[in-house]
């Protein structure tokens, strides 16, 4: 595996904080034109992983690349090819939306100002406000207008809908799509708004306690954690050990577990242990991100990366 | 045509507009050379990633419902079945079967079914 042939590839990445690893030993590899979805509950380590990615936060130990070069020591035209849209879009209040272009624009050698304009003008910001008049939402507007005026290949936003009321989200949604339409950039974008990844990401990377545990294409993991309800006669059956079963309960007379990858090994155990009547659900993104990351004191079974097609 | 996206739907975003496309086209709604958006267009429209789309018109064209022409773009492609009577009436019956069985788990009688079969076979369009 060559770093180069990903948009972001990282080899052991490490971060610990008071002793408590953040990030554990984490393998990206975030293939180059992809929409890619990092997800995980708070305190999983996604934004302290991009700040490694982004240079600043110093990992432990480990290394990352972006665009095929390491991020420590990475030269400023390099640096350039990437984007990074931080948490709640900070930016300074005081300064006006123009000000705060023509700031970010001296930073840069590489500008499209027409692409700023036309953004801005399409979601009608006053550029002539300050930023600390305008609503979530705009501010949201103008940092992915700054974000985008270098023309970036790689573009990494965290949690960029946080905060964002739904009109505006879905306004901030369909300038994603306008971006995902220029083809080869990559994107990387935390979030916690799932309905918003399975509008928009290729593929999804699921993090628990500071390691990534689903690394796969969206629908891939989706269809892979299923809720199955079966019968059973006499006593509850014990499934805990049942290959793929992340959860198992008893609610009203009926047996109801959690599964990631429905296998034939699955069902002859059930089988053998007299369960009848099994009816597997698939679920939608949220409901199937729910179950899989929900008790994570147990171990998560091995899940595999990629379909495989018959 | 006037695709729906629900996120909240147990069915994969790509599914959901397969399954309306396909109903579009039985019903007559698209007809044979009718064009579709673009890519682009849709994708555009209901706010989904544009490889999804692009997956669902490979896959329609699979099955051989629509066809690109290059430079065009997307269009529905005239009815035709390169299967035999045979395999076509087998396959009809496997679906029956799926559709029967689910009608007499929900608990409903013969009468209902055939009502409400003739009531919605009006709506699709029918060869011939």
């Amino acid at each position: 595996m060559v770093p180069s042939d990903y948009a972001i590839f990282t080899d052991h990445l490490t971060r610990s904080y008071d002793g408590r690893r953040v990030v554990d030993d984490l393998n990206l590899a975030i293939p180059r034109g992809s929409v890619y979805g990092l997800l995980g509950r708070n305190g999983a380590g996604k934004s302290t992983t991009i700040k490694m990615l982004t240079g600043m936060v110093q990992p432990d130990s480990g290394d990352a690349w972006l665009l095929g070069e390491n991020v420590v020591g990475m030269t400023p035209q390099h640096r350039e090819r990437v984007a990074y849209i931080a948490e709640n879009h900070p930016l300074y209040g005081w300064m006006t939306v123009r000000e705060s272009v023509a700031f970010a624009r001296s930073f840069q050698t590489r500008w499209n100002q027409s692409l700023v304009e036309m953004i801005l003008d399409h979601l009608e910001v006053p550029q002539r406000r300050k930023l600390s008049q305008l609503s979530n939402g705009q501010r949201a507007q103008v940092s992915l207008a700054i974000a985008l005026a270098p023309e970036p290949e790689l573009l990494i936003l965290d949690d960029p809908t946080l905060g964002l009321d739904t009109v505006v989200r879905r306004d901030f949604l369909e300038s994603m799509i306008e971006v995902i339409h220029e083809s080869g950039r990559t994107i990387v974008l935390s979030s916690h708004i799932l309905m918003d990844i399975d509008r928009i990401a290729d593929r999804v990377g699921i993090m628990v306690k500071g390691r990534l545990v689903v690394d796969c294409p969206t629908d891939h993991f989706r269809s892979s954690v299923r809720r199955v309800v079966a019968s059973f006669s006499g006593d509850a059956p014990d499934c805990s050990g049942l290959p793929g079963v992340i959860n198992a309960r008893v609610t009203r007379g009926q047996l109801e577990l959690i599964v990631v990858g429905f296998s034939e090994e699955l069902e002859q155990a059930f089988c053998s242990l007299n369960i009848r009547n099994v009816d597997a659900q698939e679920l939608n993104l949220e409901d199937a991100f729910i179950e899989f990351t929900r008790g994570s004191r147990r171990s998560l079974p091995p899940f595999s990366m990629e379909p495989v097609y018959a | 045509m006037d695709v729906q996206v629900d996120v909240s739907s147990r069915v994969p975003i790509y599914r959901q507009v397969c399954d309306q496309i396909r109903l579009a086209i039985a019903q007559g709604k698209l007809q044979p050379n009718d064009k579709l958006s673009s890519v682009r267009e849709l994708s555009r429209q209901i706010v989904v990633n544009p490889n999804t789309i692009a997956r669902v018109y490979t896959e329609l064209e699979r099955e051989g419902i629509l066809n690109t022409r290059p430079g065009l773009g997307v269009f529905v492609a005239e009815p035709r079945s390169d299967l035999t009577k045979k395999a076509r009436r087998e396959k009809l019956m496997e679906q029956l079967n799926a559709f029967l069985s689910g009608a007499v788990h929900l608990g409903l009688t013969q009468d209902e079914v055939l009502k409400a079969f003739e009531e919605q076979m009006k709506k699709f369009q029918w060869k011939g």
